[in-house]
Order: C-alpha cells, then sequence, then structure tokens
C-alpha cells in the first residue's frame, strides 16, 4: 500500500538558517507516528512545510500518492491533510461554534456538518457549554480541545498535531492523550509532535527521533523507547 | 440651527464612516497601511462624472457601476504592490513609504492627465429639492448620501457577521495561516478584501463628490487624512469603531465650522487625534493592534 503520507528529503531554511536537513519519514494508512525532538530540532518546520504554509528548499511530500510539494494550504486542506498547529492558533476573537464551522469550511452540506458537530461535542463534551463563547476566553487546556474538534470538523484523512500537550496542567495532557489514542482506535492516520516522549511513544506505532534538522533514529515506537541514548535523553531515564 | 447643523453633521460623517469603512477593513485583513486606498475616493468621482457626463448615465447606475470600477483599480493596485511588502520584517514602515509614493504618483498621473480644475456633475444629476421638516432642510443629494451610505454600511455589517464569507474574512483577518489550514483560499479572500474596501472608497468619493459637487483628483488626498483620524481614534481594523468615529468626526467638523470658525475644522480632527493617541494608543474603542495577536 502507498504511504498516507510520505516525505522525502525534505530541507526547509530560513535565510542562512537550515531548520530541517533532508529528512525521510513515511506514515502508513491507520498509524500513529511520532517525531520526537529537543526545541529547535525542526519539528514545527517540518510540520509547516507538509501544510504548506512553510517554503521548502528541497525535497516531496506525497499525499497518498500525489505529489502536494509546494501546493498552497488551502488546497492541501482540501486535500485532506489537516493539522493542529502549534500554539493551538484558535480564532480568539470568534465564538467556539465559529471554530467549529471553520473547521468544516470545505463542506457545503448543513447535515453533514451538524453531525460532525454533534460527534465533536460528544467527543469535547466541556465545548458544549462553551460554544456561544469566545474562543480566546477559554483555557489553554479548552483551547487544544477547541482546536482538535475543529480540525475533525473536516475529517481528515490525514492528520497532523504539533504538540498538542505543550504547555497543559497533567489532568488535560491526560485527557489529550487518550483522545489520540481514541483516534487511533478508529483508525485516523496521524502524525504527531511531541516533546513529551514517553506519552508520545505510548501511542505511536512507529517514531522518529529528530535531531537538529536530520533524523538520527526510527523504528518501533516499541524499538525507540527501548535505544538507551532516546531513554537518557527524552525519557528522563 | 443645531438640528441642522447635527443632521448636516451626520450625513457628513456617514461618508466618513463609509470611506473609512473600507479602509479599516483593509487593514483589519490585510495588516498593511495602503495610502492608495484615498485614491479609490478620487477614482470612484471621477469614474461617476465621465458615467453621468460622457455616457449620460442616471446618477443610481453611475454609482454602483464607480465602485465596483474603483474596487477593481483597488484589487489591481493591491496585488501589484502588496504581496511583495507583506513579507518584508518590516511591512508596516515599508508599506507606508511604498504606498505613499505610488499614492502620490497616481494623483499626479490623474492631474496631469485630466487637470487640476475643480469639475461639477452635471446638473440636474440629482434633484434640487429639498424637504423641510421642522425648521430642518435636507436635500435630495443628502438623502441619497444618507441612503447609500446605510445601505453600504449595512450590507458590510450583514456580510460580515452572518454569511460563511464574511466568517472566512474574520478568519483570515485574525491568523491567516491558521485560516489557511482551515482550506480558506487566503489570497482569494485578500482580493476579495481589496475590491470590497475599494469599493466603498470609490462609493464614498462619489457621495463626497455629490455633497459639495466639487470633484478634483486631490480630493482623495484630505479625505484620507479623515480616514486615518477615523481608524486610529476608533481602533485600527476595528470596524464599529470605525463607524461610530466617522459620524462623530463628520458632526464635530460641522459644529465647528457652524458654531467656532470654518477654519479649524480641520485643526479639530487633528487635536482629537493627538489627544486619543496620548491617551488611548488602541483607539477610544478597539483593542491595540498587538493584543488582536
Ligand atoms: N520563522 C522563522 N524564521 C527564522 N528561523 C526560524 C523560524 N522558525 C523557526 N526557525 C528556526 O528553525 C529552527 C527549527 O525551529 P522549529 O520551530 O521547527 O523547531 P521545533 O522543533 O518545532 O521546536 P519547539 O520544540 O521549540 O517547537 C530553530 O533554530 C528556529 O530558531
Ligand atoms: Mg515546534
Amino acid at each position: 500500500m502507498a504511504p498516507a503520507l510520505e516525505i522525502s528529503g525534505l530541507c526547509v531554511s530560513y535565510g542562512r538558517t537550515e531548520a530541517v536537513r533532508g529528512i525521510d519519514v513515511s506514515v502508513q494508512p491507520g498509524q500513529v507516528v511520532c517525531l520526537i525532538g529537543a526545541n529547535g530540532a525542526g519539528k514545527t518546520s517540518t510540520m509547516r512545510a507538509i501544510s504548506g504554509l512553510a517554503k521548502i528548499r528541497q525535497g516531496q511530500i506525497r499525499l497518498n500518492g500525489t505529489d502536494i510539494t509546494a501546493w498552497p494550504a488551502h488546497r492541501i486542506a482540501a486535500q485532506g491533510l489537516l493539522q493542529v498547529p502549534e500554539g493551538r492558533q484558535v480564532f480568539g476573537e470568534l465564538t467556539v461554534a465559529d471554530n467549529l464551522a471553520l473547521g468544516a469550511y470545505l463542506v457545503s452540506d448543513r447535515a453533514e456538518i451538524a453531525a460532525r458537530q454533534a460527534r465533536v461535542l460528544q467527543r469535547f463534551p466541556r465545548l458544549r457549554e462553551r460554544l456561544a463563547q469566545h474562543a480566546g476566553s477559554l483555557s489553554g487546556g479548552e483551547q487544544q480541545m477547541l482546536a482538535m474538534g475543529r480540525a475533525l470538523m473536516g475529517a481528515p484523512g490525514v492528520l497532523l498535531l504539533d504538540e498538542p500537550s505543550m504547555g497543559l496542567a497533567p489532568l488535560f495532557v491526560d485527557e489529550i492523550f487518550a483522545i489520540i489514542a481514541d483516534l487511533r482506535r478508529e483508525g485516523t492516520t496521524i502524525l504527531l509532535v511531541e516533546q513529551n516522549a514517553s506519552a508520545a511513544l505510548e501511542v505511536a506505532d512507529q517514531a522518529y527521533v529528530l535531531e537538529q534538522g536530520r533524523i538520527v533514529l526510527s523504528g518501533t515506537a516499541a524499538d525507540v523507547a527501548a535505544n538507551e541514548a532516546v531513554a537518557a535523553a527524552y525519557l528522563g531515564g | 440651527m443645531l438640528a441642522q447643523q447635527l443632521v448636516n453633521g451626520v450625513l457628513l460623517g456617514a461618508t466618513y464612516a463609509l470611506f473609512a469603512l473600507g479602509f479599516t477593513l483593509m487593514f483589519g485583513v490585510l495588516r498593511v497601511i495602503n495610502l492608495t486606498y484615498g485614491f479609490t475616493f478620487s477614482a470612484g468621482a471621477f469614474i461617476a462624472l465621465a458615467l453621468t457626463r460622457q455616457v449620460g448615465l442616471n446618477i443610481a447606475l453611475a454609482l454602483p457601476l464607480a465602485a465596483l470600477g474603483s474596487g477593481l483599480i483597488a484589487v489591481l493596485l493591491d496585488s501589484l504592490l502588496l504581496p511583495r511588502l507583506r513579507r518584508r520584517p518590516s511591512a508596516e514602515l515599508d508599506s507606508l513609504m511604498v504606498t505613499l509614493g505610488a499614492v502620490l504618483a497616481l494623483y499626479s498621473l490623474m492631474t496631469a492627465w485630466l487637470g487640476p480644475d475643480i469639475r461639477r456633475f452635471p446638473p440636474g444629476t440629482i434633484s434640487a429639492t429639498a424637504i423641510e421638516l421642522a425648521g430642518v432642510r435636507v436635500t435630495a443629494a443628502q438623502g441619497l448620501i444618507l441612503a447609500a451610505s446605510l445601505l453600504l454600511v449595512g450590507l458590510l455589517m450583514a456580510l460580515m457577521t452572518t454569511t460563511k464569507l464574511g466568517l472566512a474574512i474574520r478568519a483570515v483577518a485574525e491568523k491567516p495561516d491558521a485560516a489557511g489550514l482551515m482550506g480558506i483560499n487566503t489570497p482569494r479572500i485578500a482580493h476579495l478584501v481589496s475590491l470590497l474596501s475599494g469599493a466603498l472608497g470609490g462609493a464614498g468619493g462619489v457621495l463626497i463628490g455629490l455633497n459639495f459637487n466639487a470633484i478634483q483628483p486631490y480630493m482623495g488626498e484630505s479625505m484620507m487624512l479623515r480616514g486615518f483620524v477615523v481608524i486610529i481614534v476608533g481602533g485600527m481594523g476595528d470596524m464599529r469603531g470605525a463607524l461610530i468615529a466617522g459620524l462623530a468626526l463628520g458632526i464635530i467638523e460641522v459644529l465647528t465650522a457652524g458654531y467656532i470658525d470654518s477654519s479649524l475644522k480641520e485643526m479639530v480632527a487633528f487635536a482629537i487625534l493627538v489627544a486619543v493617541l496620548w491617551t488611548r494608543p488602541q483607539g477610544l474603542f478597539g483593542r491595540a493592534v498587538g493584543q488582536r495577536a
């Protein structure tokens, strides 16, 4: 089977800073693949390049076999690759309901939108009573749930999650990872970027370790978790 | 006397509000201070003049066509000037300088082509009749200005707050990258915003041209100064603020001219601007741009 997402030889630079230096990552349909690495390793640059928000200097991105390299962001989203970006990026001046509606921006069937919203609210019950509230007034954890709910409104074929647990209270972190595990059970294809390596490796099938823009290790999540260097550097052991 | 002044002030203020609404919409979404916006005001007035004078169109038809023409001019100017500027690290300052140069070049080009003289709409463009109610006189031109301003402002507000397109525009204004991730075609929204704001600017030019019956190439320049006062006082990018501040400026100008001295009306406007910037840099109603994240 062709990989759902295949990144080959990706390079991203900002002026003279080379953030990503030729990485290969492949995500099979239905898999959760995690990309772990320290601050500044190039994780967000990779995610932004995949979604068409960062300029790709070299390399190729394929989505279900289609070359989407250098497509504009809106076209990539229309092709079914959706991202929950770093820092959540909810529309703080809009209501929770409007944020969710924007997640289904490309869907015109009202009944379908309503059905998806019902499913999202079932998954994230605390969003329900806040539908009319401005997203900017939500707590960080609630905003993360809104950002995930917003992406799910688009029924992603491939879902990119950039540090969904960043800056959240432990209770929310557990909840977020439980939801990722649910999505995995339901067969959602996910590329997950995390600094919380132990939780990410627990939920993932495959893992890649990124250091200074290069992949230094990859394999099944279990193998990567068992690697001594990874344990020392990322698992606090 | 006071009632008459207030009515005149509201009418003038409605056009200021209309013009400022286009300016604040453009800034709110495109995030650059685009001084060529003032040119759409002059362009709108001249297109309407040509349509009524040369083609002999009714003003009710010439007004929307002039607005559309100015909108298209804005799309052309913005797509020539803005994409490069917005990528610069100091986009705000660079856009100020580049669009200032561009708009001055456009005004002098227009003056070279059409001459600096003040032109007037053909007689009878708008009925000279006036109605008098409780001692307050309202001319047909003023009635048209008020009706057109209210209609356009209402339509824009309805578009922004009740439609999916308006929601997409607000999303792009707040977080363009995140909007792209939603599948919103952000470059197309930018063009649409140029079109809408240029059309508002052009409509403002036609209405002010009718109100004072005086049209000349540099008319957009003095309007732009007022546009600045209105959107800064109202809060940059804040549509409701622009409406309130536009109306207020019109009333203040008319009252100053009526009760103090007509030569002082601009001084008063800028004194208010300085006072507002001194005490509330985020505008009277709005939040500071930086806080809009
Ligand atoms: N817009 C930018 N302009 C210039 N340099 C940038 C930009 N964005 C990222 N960088 C640089 O690129 C490198 C990789 O950054 P990136 O944000 O991709 O890392 P990251 O792995 O996501 O880090 P974090 O865990 O802190 O989110 C860093 O050295 C960063 O300073
Ligand atoms: Mg990052």
